[in-house]
């Protein structure tokens, strides 16, 4: 089957069966392999990706399903060089050691604080809750997200 | 864990959806969200032949709020109804309950008409659906009908739907200005599938009594179930500690789960008194709106 | 703690808060893991386990997994020729030969999910399809999942052996009846730990490819000891280990039980070499929890005897280890661990503890953080706090009077027979008072006794603490390759391997400061085979401390090599050179640096060797509450504080501190490896197996401090990270006891589940 969606900005068509996910899509037919898949049973968030601005697991979503969507990964989330405001708050509050949960960390709370972006600590716990992570014991990931809460709130022109 | 070989078809109306399901006899399955189903295949525990997306059926993402009450569509993610602020007033029990379910990812993604149809006795919709009196809209090949909430779930992931219906919506009767309501859930993480879990809402008249106690429970047998001595054991009177203390005695006493990995059966029966309890103190603590 | 954002001058890098080299490509989404690489052509496996736990296999057919669409091959043990080869022991004894896993069931099935085939077929689904198509006919045998029953020998996973007891480890020192003799209070406990696994976000997963022409084989997805597995590789391949290369990419957590050799590593680079295909597998979630090493199912039965006022005389008693079905490379290891840490930071001046190792129906056994230290910990400190309310001393009080202090080091630890290669061991340095009465301040201790027992808002609350030793610096030896580049940069190629734990950036500021030239100008290549003759690998909380060793006997020749190159251009002799921040230099004021010199091509050999372990220390306080209705424990505050001789990096080593703590709290809480008496694993998802989440555990606090370095290695350094997850068990058990107190109840067996919670209390209530 062909579908047809926007990754990152860009227009693909792939050609997938019935049966492949959104998150094997990516990974293994357009080469986006910053998606990790640590469960294939829609727990441990690694997959997470955004999907018309929502964030989603995308090993419980078929390929076929994005027909038409806007999806946005952990690659789409990087500014051409460097880091991003919330890739930076990672980075310095040291919010991720093997860095395999860190794409499904770093969607879901863009998604969030794209939406919230006053979201407070318990909100932001809350919402990582679908999202594991065996190294950090996520403090400093909370940490990081309530940092880079700022960036968000910029963008988005709002007041404290 | 990949998925199964499977067809796929994304019809566009809901009678190309029913043919669909018809043709398939029995091996097709409607897929909605897909946050239930998939994990489901993933483990091979379900091998459809055909899943049948409702994505493109128009008609079913709506939420509608009327002096009859409330309908709402079956493709209604469980995020709408968090961020539907007409709900918060008409249907106070549904969000509260909602916030319960999974987590952030899957409730942009899973529905209300998905919940319902998979059935999963830990689920918190199908325990809501109870309590409330709830009418299930159907379309299937033999044309529409409604169930009430009582009559759809017939086991743990059966339904009394057959193979060839959908549903469409979920009907609330009108929410009375008199009532209260808790829902209380005892999971091991949050967003994990609960322990047990109790909805309860009762109508207080003029006296302050309760009326129309209505108590389900979930997680707790094959079914969502309605804890009706739990509910005879306060209806008519006033809700304080005497009566959350019988109601809650009540609800422990009447209820025979099973243990299994997470919790002896001894541990279920005496917790859904405790959140019974909770519920209750935590209703009754409301002010009319 | 705030991020150190300004520019490093030399000699500033060790012990900073330095930001980690690895993140970027990491938070770009650009790293590189097993799955993030595929080769054309390759075919994919997968696995047909045993849904027996114990039998005899009568026959395996095939043929309808043959007919299946894609499908290429499927291997079974008909198709391995001569015996069956087993996977050799990391740490072998004398007994533990017979009960080595073979690679593929032939016979006999000893657990389920044990492999009894392999599909090899054009995409991973295809392959999963085929599955079904596998028959296997098994005559059940008599299954056996507990270790006491086992140990009865009334149905035998090993025929030849006789006997379910793989082996027997025994910790001696002092005079441990004459100690119970003279005791004045002796506490008696039987206590027990459940089934884990280290549970890396990464699932494992290997590519393996064969070069027919030249007879190579490489191994992609190598972790914790690349050099180990390419060894055991060659020797079941009949090749010679330079034939075979093990690769190291990015590697998604490791925590003890990732990079081990199993049974997949050999079948998948069989099929390569076989078919001559690249040959690729990624285990899926729901085999990970049924095939990857499981670890921690141990119970005890020991006695501490006291003199009157609390001071410890001995320690005796049984340790009880299910390892499961075969003893893998690192089995044994938890084994000897409990026995021999089991007296912890604590003078002990007499012991008997036997640890007995046997194999029952079960996933076998390996390691995970904080091996053997984490059950015994529990066992010793729940010990502890039970002979404190016996002999009316206070918890504190005992715990200091106990403590091993500076003037005793190095202190003996009990023998451990048979030797492992590890038989003795010492405590290196430290003054175990110090943490402890840090930690005690830290949690103000003072004002949270006040609430011990107290009934707030519907909870009991409770506190305790709880002291632990770590163990790290596993030999022997490590390795570290030095290149100057051309354009005077440095390429370090370390025997160390990288489970996420930010190798590339603690090696790169090690050198940095021994070079004295800019981090930046510094890169780690790590793990893979190819990069150095020999290397070891990171296990054993080693690769700070032995890597980082052997990166500084790399400087220190790279250095002198530049100071011959530097004389000769200088036309001086080497001795008339000073070097400093990467330049050499002469009194005159001539100078060269470092990069000049790069057409010499310097290229160096570090190594370190060491035998001696290190001990990191420290004390851990926790405060709980807990909701009698439900059985729910809330940790309110955790505190630990650890010496770890000097620190690297203040940042890692938090932030790997903080992550092992809060493993801890899933091991005292929620994860359970539970099996029926089938023999069959009922925790099959990450829904069932649970682990922590942001949301659980919001607080721990950790402090690190550097008051005794280790006299055993040049940085002073040693092996820590672990120390966050040992004390955990039995500070936090401890605190559950204190905060009902009331009720009298002492919780002897983990997890510490809401369910399990609550029957202890109801059973108080109805007993009361």
């Amino acid at each position: 089957m062909t579908v047809r969606f926007e990754v990152n900005g860009k227009a693909v068509s792939v050609d997938v069966s019935a049966r492949t996910t959104l998150a094997d899509c990516l990974r293994h037919e357009l080469h986006l392999t910053g998606t990790h898949v640590g469960c294939e049973h829609g727990v441990c968030g690694a997959c997470t990706i955004i999907v018309n601005g929502d964030a989603v697991r995308s090993c419980l979503m078929l390929a076929v399903q994005a027909n038409g969507a806007k999806v946005t990964t952990v690659e789409g989330l990087s500014p051409e060089e460097g880091l991003s405001p919330l890739q930076t708050a990672f980075k310095t509050h040291h919010a991720l050691q093997c860095g395999f949960c860190t794409p499904g960390m770093l969607t879901t709370i863009h998604a969030l604080l794209s939406e919230e972006p006053n979201a407070d600590e318990d909100r932001i716990r809350d919402v990582i809750s679908g999202n594991l992570c065996r190294c950090t014991g996520y403090i400093t990931i909370v940490e990081a997200a309530m940092d880079a809460r700022a960036s968000y709130q910029h963008s988005r022109g709002d007041k404290e | 864990m990949k998925l199964p070989q499977f067809d796929y078809q994304a019809p566009t109306s809901l009678i190309e959806a029913v043919a669909l399901l018809m043709a398939g006899k029995g091996d097709a399955r409607p897929l909605s969200g897909g946050q239930s189903i998939l994990p489901v295949m993933a483990f091979r525990l379900a091998e459809p032949s055909l899943l049948v997306d409702l994505r493109n059926i128009p008609d079913l993402r709506a939420i509608e709020v009327s002096a009859a009450g409330v309908r709402i569509g079956a493709m209604v993610r469980w995020r709408d109804i968090l961020d539907n602020a007409q709900l918060k007033d008409a249907l106070p029990l549904l969000p509260e309950a909602v916030d319960h379910v999974a987590h952030y990812q899957v409730r942009n993604r899973g529905t209300i008409g998905g919940s319902l149809a998979h059935a999963d006795p830990a689920s918190e919709m199908p325990a809501v659906a109870l309590a409330l009196d709830a009418v299930i809209e159907v379309v299937g090949a033999k044309g529409a009908r409604d169930i009430a909430a009582a009559d759809l779930f017939t086991g743990s992931l059966s339904t009394s739907l057959s193979h060839d219906e959908i549903i469409v919506a979920v009907r609330f009767p009108a929410w009375p200005a008199t009532r209260r309501y808790a829902f209380e859930e005892f999971a091991r993480r949050r967003g994990d599938f609960a322990l047990a879990g109790v909805a309860t809402c009762y109508d207080v008249d003029a006296q302050g009594h309760a009326k129309n106690v209505r108590v389900s429970a979930l997680s707790i047998a094959d079914t969502p179930i309605r804890l009706k001595a739990a509910e005879a054991a306060i209806e008519g009177r006033a809700i304080d500690a005497d009566a959350i203390k019988a109601a809650s005695a009540a609800a422990s006493a009447e209820v025979d789960p099973a243990g299994d990995i997470h919790a002896s059966a001894r541990y279920r029966k005496a917790l859904v008194g405790t959140l019974l309890g909770r519920a209750l103190t935590r209703a009754a603590a409301r002010t009319a709106r | 703690m705030k991020p150190h954002h300004g520019a490093h001058t030399s000699n500033s890098y060790i012990g900073a808060h330095i930001e980690r080299v690895e993140d970027y490509r990491f938070l770009r989404g650009e790293g590189k893991y097993l799955d993030d690489i595929s080769r054309e052509g390759q075919w994919h496996a997968a696995f047909a386990r045993s849904q027996i736990a114990h039998g005899k296999i009568r026959s395996i057919d095939v043929s309808k997994a043959l007919a299946m669409p894609g499908v290429r091959a499927v291997i079974t043990a008909a198709d391995i020729e001569g015996d069956i080869p087993t996977i050799p022991f990391r740490r072998p004894n004398p007994t533990i030969g017979p009960y080595a896993q073979p690679i593929i069931a032939r016979d006999k099935v000893r657990y389920f999910g044990e492999p009894i085939a392999m599909i090899l077929a054009d995409s991973p689904e295809l392959a999963e399809d085929a599955l079904q198509g596998v028959v296997a006919d098994i005559e059940q045998l008599p299954v056996m999942i507990d270790c006491k029953r086992a140990m009865e020998d009334k149905s035998l996973l090993f025929d030849v052996t006789g006997s379910n007891l793989a082996s027997i480890f025994n910790a001696d020192k002092g005079d441990v009846d004459a100690a119970f003799a003279s005791a004045d209070f002796i506490i008696r406990d039987q206590l027990s730990t459940q089934r884990q696994t280290a549970l890396p976000m990464e699932t494992r997963g290997l590519l393996a490819e064969w070069d027919a022409k030249n007879g190579k084989l490489t191994v992609s997805g190598a972790a914790k000891l690349p050099f180990f597995n390419r060894t055991t590789m060659a020797a079941m391949m009949n090749l010679p280990e330079t034939a075979v290369d093990y690769i190291e990419l990015d590697v998604g957590g490791g925590f003890g039980a990732r990079g081990e050799f199993y049974p997949e590593d050999f079948l998948v680079a069989f099929g390569a070499r076989k078919f001559d295909r690249p040959v690729k597998w990624i285990e899926d979630r729901r085999e990970h929890l049924m095939a990857i090493g499981h670890s921690r199912e141990a119970s005890c039965d020991v006695e501490l005897a006291f003199s009157k006022d609390g001071v410890m005389l001995g320690m005796r008693g049984d340790l009880f280890i299910n390892i499961g079905a075969y003893v893998r490379p690192n089995g044994m290891t938890p084994v000897r661990n409990a026995a021999q840490f089991m007296s912890g930071p604590y003078r002990m001046p007499a012991i008997h503890i036997a640890a007995y190792a046997c194999v029952t129906n079960k996933t076998p056994a390996g390691t995970y953080r904080g091996p053997g230290r984490y059950e015994g910990n529990f066992f010793i400190e729940r010990l502890i706090d039970q002979a404190a309310a016996g002999l009316g001393v206070d918890r504190l009080e005992i715990r200091r009077r106990n403590l091993l202090t500076h003037e005793e080091m190095p202190y003996p630890l009990a023998t451990v027979l048979p030797s492992d290669g590890r038989a003795d061991t010492q405590c290196d340095s430290g003054d175990y008072r110090v943490c402890f009465d840090a930690c005690v301040q830290e949690a103000n201790w003072a004002e949270k006794s006040k609430l011990q027992g107290k009934l707030i808002d519907g909870r009991y609350h409770g506190i305790a603490i709880g002291c632990f030793i770590e163990g790290g610096a596993s030999g022997p030896q490590e390795n570290a390759r030095m290149v100057l580049e051309k354009n005077g940069d440095i390429s370090l190629f370390a025997g160390s391997s990288g489970i996420g734990q930010g190798i590339e950036t603690i090696l790169a500021q090690i050198a940095a400061d021994y070079l004295e030239i800019p981090m930046e100008r510094i890169t780690v290549f790590h793990g893979s085979t190819n990069l150095l003759k020999k290397g070891w690998g990171s296990y054993g909380s080693r690769a700070t401390v032995m890597g980082g060793s052997a990166v500084i006997d790399a400087c220190k020749k790279l250095l002198a090599l530049f100071r011959i190159s530097a004389a000769k251009r200088l036309g001086v002799e080497p001795e008339a050179i000073t070097i400093a921040e990467g330049v050499a230099r002469l009194a005159d004021g001539r100078s060269v640096p470092l990069a000049e010199v790069a057409s010499d091509h310097l290229e160096v050999d570090g190594s370190f060797k060491n035998q001696t372990p290190t001990y990191t220390y420290g004390s851990a306080f926790a405060h709980v509450a807990v909701d009698p209705g439900t059985g729910h424990v809330d940790v309110v505050d955790y505190v630990v504080v650890d010496d770890v001789g000097r620190i690297i990096n203040s940042m890692t080593l938090h932030g790997q501190v903080m992550g092992a703590a809060v493993q801890g709290f899933g091991s005292v809480f929620s994860e359970e490896l539970i099996y029926n008496e089938e023999g069959q694993l009922l925790v099959g998802s990450l829904a069932d197996y649970l682990i922590p989440t942001a949301s659980d555990y919001p607080v721990v606090r950790c402090v690190s401090m550097e008051q005794f370095p280790s006299p055993t290695n040049p940085l002073g350094a040693k092996g820590a990270g672990e120390g966050g997850i040992i004390p955990v068990g039995g500070v936090v058990t401890n605190a559950v006891a204190n905060a009902l107190s009331s009720f009298g109840v002492q919780p002897k067996t983990l997890p510490l589940t809401p369910s399990r919670v609550w029957e202890m209390i109801e059973d108080a209530r109805v007993r009361a």
